[in-house]
């Protein structure tokens, strides 16, 4: 019990609202200063998913991580930039402040949960939740240099978490290390009869290191075409590392790969258009000239306060769902996903893990990729994770240009357990 | 098909209906809300979840489940071995989400049927499909009509479960389409899941055409009289316009209630892309397996089949009876108390509906003791069937003045029993030496009928029971003095 004084100096802008005086409880994380992203709701803070379309909108309700975080007595200090509704690699796409890297803040942060990664590897806070539809945890904690957990599909409530594309997103940790990362895990993991995809599933928080006797599968295909050499380089030494301990290395393929990125991209921008239909004029955001009829309202409201790439997206949903598409397009990109999740799942039945790189690349300077498609293939290593629902963990593994690079190790749905005690049995051994 | 030539009245009428019926679960269909909103101030039922705010999310209330699930099976359908929820994406201010959560590729059930009785033929009436809803909000224009200044919108009705019942083209007038209503508003009474008082708790659209023309859609009919109104209207608006050469377009109307008239809504070529896709939220149920543990009550059909057995019902009295769950409630109600089974049928089928019907009075307000105790005045004959109607309008008045003075808070007070009326009023049949001097006194005074039914004039003895009825108040039975007169008139000689 007791109040936490929280004085930001916010010179990467990870933050996007904060509190100075918070009052906290008894539990495993009492006192602990915990950023949020602002895709989930607190009921006295305000949510705006970074987009001008929700300017002012406080829940009436907390999301239930949020209220199990206040049971463990963290100290929810403020809700953190991303891009907006999610919808970016750089938290670039903010409709409020340009969220700078900690590391070289001529760089992007990584996203779309920059915000709190620049607030952790910017020592504002240690511990941070960020959320995952295609790589938002991981891509920020790799261009940061931190940890990021995007735990299985369903180990995490999504209760008042603000869509972007439910049957692909999860909450998560993220921290500076695999054992704090864990620790917020284990506050967060558990069933929620309020998630129909909820499983039950608590995380008991129990570290083990051992890697030896460990199978690691390592795909080709994460170091194909596209990969920075340097990153490739960086991540198989630290692949060689974990061998060198004992574990054993399977080299291997997932064909499917290939299909990632359009089955992602398919899915989730359908899923997206389909869930910020809502913001409509009726109810969020300030309304414009009323004179109109109500369908043209809707359209210059949705026009006026929602940004570029967010229109971008609902566009392209919009399209992958039209009738006479739906058969070339969503249920294509299923039909995708299914296969990846099958290849995915047949090879973590034969090893512990997967591991290969978080990102292909480094975190690049702002505004350099000015293409939405070349933006949108930095995600092609993250998006299979969330495709097939499966745990995935980056964890820092070097360096190349002064810049972190990030290992990623990814498990078998539910065996979050596996992949955060590899990470942690890495860090014990990293250099 | 051309129908240039053919006689436009031989046209074959081809319905088929698409019903709404909201189910009468505790919570609503997605989250724990009340359903019973009805009384309440607007947007008081409501959370998060029905009021669509970004993160909540849907769970499957399972009664709704299994409430649909006892209609697919009480209307002869295969129940799917797995059925799926779907959003219904557009855009509207009564629905919060944009999207409306409905099923589209995976229903509940599919393919069944439910008999009807038409004309002593049974016909059976194809079921395409139930599936299961959400209801939007209400929108309520304030201003009239047209011009209403603006909307305010109503969430407490969003959310609420409705089942969607859809049927062949298979009703072959409007007064099919309203018995089919009839006997799926029976079958879901029965079924206990709907709730037939409750205002705009059954809304239908209508596809009707005439043979070998496009079909009209026929939206927003919201009562049972209205769908034989508005049916009847729309197949005369296209037989004239088939008569004068038009032809029909295939396109939406909208039924005004007020006016009685469909008026044209949208042309149905710029058909809405709803862009259905199944909700990502919620997951596949298997509801055939779940079927198999739902066991269904008796339904209409079985208890008419039963009342004709166990009480000797005619099949048109069972028919009606078994019409409307409270109805056969009330009729076994009655007997149980003691009342003649065969008596009560008629009664309460041909007379108690008549009279409840002119007071626009339902059945569950007349108390079972009241019908029972009539029945019991006349099966002793101490009143005569004429003055078994008297006491029952009568009675019904009293409870009907009763009702009205409740709804405006004055304390409830008991009606006089059937008994009570009879004696405060002296409506007991007369007998002995009272009826033979009434029978005496019509004779005195009508010697010329006398005469007359000497003379073999048959009518002369109707006259004079007339004449015997009036002395008496309606308190003679007809039927018994016919003897009692002819006797008399022996009596006196010539």
């Amino acid at each position: 019990m007791g109040t936490l004084s929280f004085s930001l100096d916010d010179k990467y802008n990870a933050f996007l609202s904060h509190k100075k005086e918070i009052p906290f409880g008894d539990g495993p994380l009492s006192g602990i200063p915990v950023a949020i992203k602002d895709n989930i709701s607190t009921l006295d803070m305000q949510t705006t998913c970074a987009s001008q379309i929700l300017k002012g909108y406080i829940p009436p309700y907390n999301a239930h991580v949020v209220d199990l975080l206040l049971a463990s007595g963290a100290a929810i200090v403020g809700k953190t930039n991303m891009d907006e509704f999610a919808m970016g690699t750089t938290t670039e796409t903010s409709a409020y402040t340009k969220t700078l890297n900690p590391r070289d803040i001529t760089r992007v942060p990584g996203g779309s949960s920059g915000g709190s990664a620049a607030a952790v590897a910017g020592d504002l806070v240690p511990m941070a939740l960020g959320s995952d539809t295609g790589g938002s945890i991981r891509c920020p904690a790799s261009f940061c240099g931190i940890v990021g957990l995007k735990p299985s599909y369903g180990r995490v409530s999504r209760y008042g978490l603000i869509a972007y594309a439910n049957s692909l997103e999860q909450i998560g940790p993220m921290a500076k290390s695999v054992t704090e990362t864990a620790q917020l895990f284990s506050v967060i993991a558990g069933h929620d009869p309020r998630d129909a995809s909820s499983i039950t599933a608590p995380y008991e928080g129990a570290l083990d290191p051992e890697l030896k006797g460990k199978r690691i599968a390592v795909p080709e295909e994460f170091f194909g075409a596209g990969v920075h050499q340097g990153v490739s380089e960086t991540v198989k030494t630290a692949i060689d590392t974990i061998a060198s301990e004992g574990a054993e290395i399977i080299p291997c393929s997932i064909p499917s790969m290939r299909y990632a990125l359009s089955a992602y991209y398919v899915i989730c921008t359908s899923e997206a258009a389909s869930n910020l239909g809502r913001f409509d004029g009726a109810r969020y955001g300030k309304a414009l000239d009323g004179k109109k009829s109500w369908h043209d309202a809707y359209q210059d409201h949705r026009m006026q306060y929602f940004g570029p790439e967010v229109r971008r997206r609902i566009l392209l949903g919009t399209f992958s769902l039209a009738a006479g598409y739906y058969g070339r397009y969503y249920h294509k990109a299923q039909t995708a996903r299914q296969m990846i999740t099958k290849e995915y799942n047949h090879i973590l039945s034969k090893a512990d893990a997967i591991m290969g790189p978080t990102m292909p690349e480094i975190a690049f300077p702002f505004g350099a990729k000015n293409d939405p498609l070349t933006m949108y293939q930095t995600d092609i290593l993250t998006v299979p994770a969330n495709l097939a629902g499966v745990p995935a963990l980056s964890v820092p593994c070097g360096e190349v240009d002064g810049m972190p690079v990030g290992l990623q190790i990814i498990g078998a749905h539910g065996d979050d357990e596996m992949v955060l005690n590899l990470g942690y049995g890495y860090e014990m051994v990293r250099s | 098909m051309s129908t240039a030539g053919k006689d436009v009245s031989s046209l074959k009428t081809i319905i088929g209906l698409e019903i709404h019926c909201q189910l009468n679960t505790r919570s609503k269909l997605f989250c724990g809300c009340n359903t019973d909103f009805r009384e309440s101030e607007p947007n008081t039922c409501t959370c998060e979840v029905c009021l669509g705010l970004p993160g909540s999310m849907p769970m499957v209330n399972k009664k709704a489940i299994e409430f649909a699930i006892k209609v697919g099976k009480a209307l002869n359908c295969e129940i799917l071995e797995t059925s799926e929820f779907a959003r219904k994406n557009y855009f509207y201010p009564d629905l919060p989400k944009a999207y409306q959560i409905t099923q589209y590729d995976k229903p509940l059930a599919v393919q069944g049927y439910l008999n009807l009785d038409i004309e002593g033929q049974e016909k059976e009436i194809r079921i395409t499909r139930v599936h299961v809803e959400e209801d939007p909000g209400r929108s309520v224009h304030v201003g009239s009509g047209d011009r209403a200044r603006y909307t305010l919108v109503d969430y407490n009705r969003s959310g609420i479960p409705l089942i969607e019942i859809v049927t062949e083209p298979d009703l072959r007038s409007p007064k099919e389409a309203r018995q089919f209503l009839g006997k799926l508003r029976a079958t879901l009474e029965y079924l206990n899941v709907f709730d037939s008082e409750k205002e705009g708790s059954l809304r239908v659209d209508a596809n009707i055409s005439l043979e070998g023309s496009e079909r009209v859609e026929v939206k927003n009919i919201s009562s049972y009289k209205g769908v034989e109104k508005a049916l009847t209207y729309e197949i005369t608006r296209q037989r004239n316009m088939l008569r004068r050469g038009q032809k029909i377009t295939r396109e939406t109307r909208h039924y005004q209630e007020t006016r009685g008239v469909t008026t044209s809504a949208r042309s149905k070529e710029e058909e809405d892309d709803y862009r259905y896709f199944p909700e990502p939220d919620l997951y596949p149920m298997h509801v055939k397996s779940w079927a198999e543990d739902i066991e269904l009550p008796e339904l209409p059909d079985a208890r008419r089949a039963r009342f004709m057995k166990q009480y000797g019902c005619s099949f048109e009295h069972a028919k009606t009876l078994t019409g409307q769950l409270k109805l056969a409630d009330f009729y076994e109600k009655v007997v149980e108390q003691g009342a003649d089974a065969s008596l009560a049928s008629t009664w309460i089928a041909d007379i108690l509906l008549g009279e409840l019907n002119y007071r626009d009075m339902n059945i569950s307000q007349v108390p079972t003791p009241t019908m029972s105790e009539l029945l019991s005045l006349l099966s002793q004959q101490i009143i005569t069937d004429a003055n078994g109607v008297e006491v029952l309008r009568i009675a019904l008045d009293d409870l009907l003045t009763m009702i009205k003075s409740e709804k405006i808070g004055s304390s409830a007070t008991k009606t006089p029993t059937p008994k009570e009326i009879v004696s405060k009023r002296g409506l007991a049949k007369v007998a002995g030496d009272e009826i033979s001097e009434m029978i005496e006194l019509a004779l005195d005074e009508n010697p010329q009928a006398i005469s007359d039914y000497r003379a073999g004039k048959g009518q002369a003895l109707n006259f004079l029971v007339g004449q015997v009825m009036k002395l008496s108040k309606g308190r003679a039975d007809p039927g018994e003095l016919n003897a009692m007169l002819s006797a008399a008139i022996e009596k006196r000689g010539l």
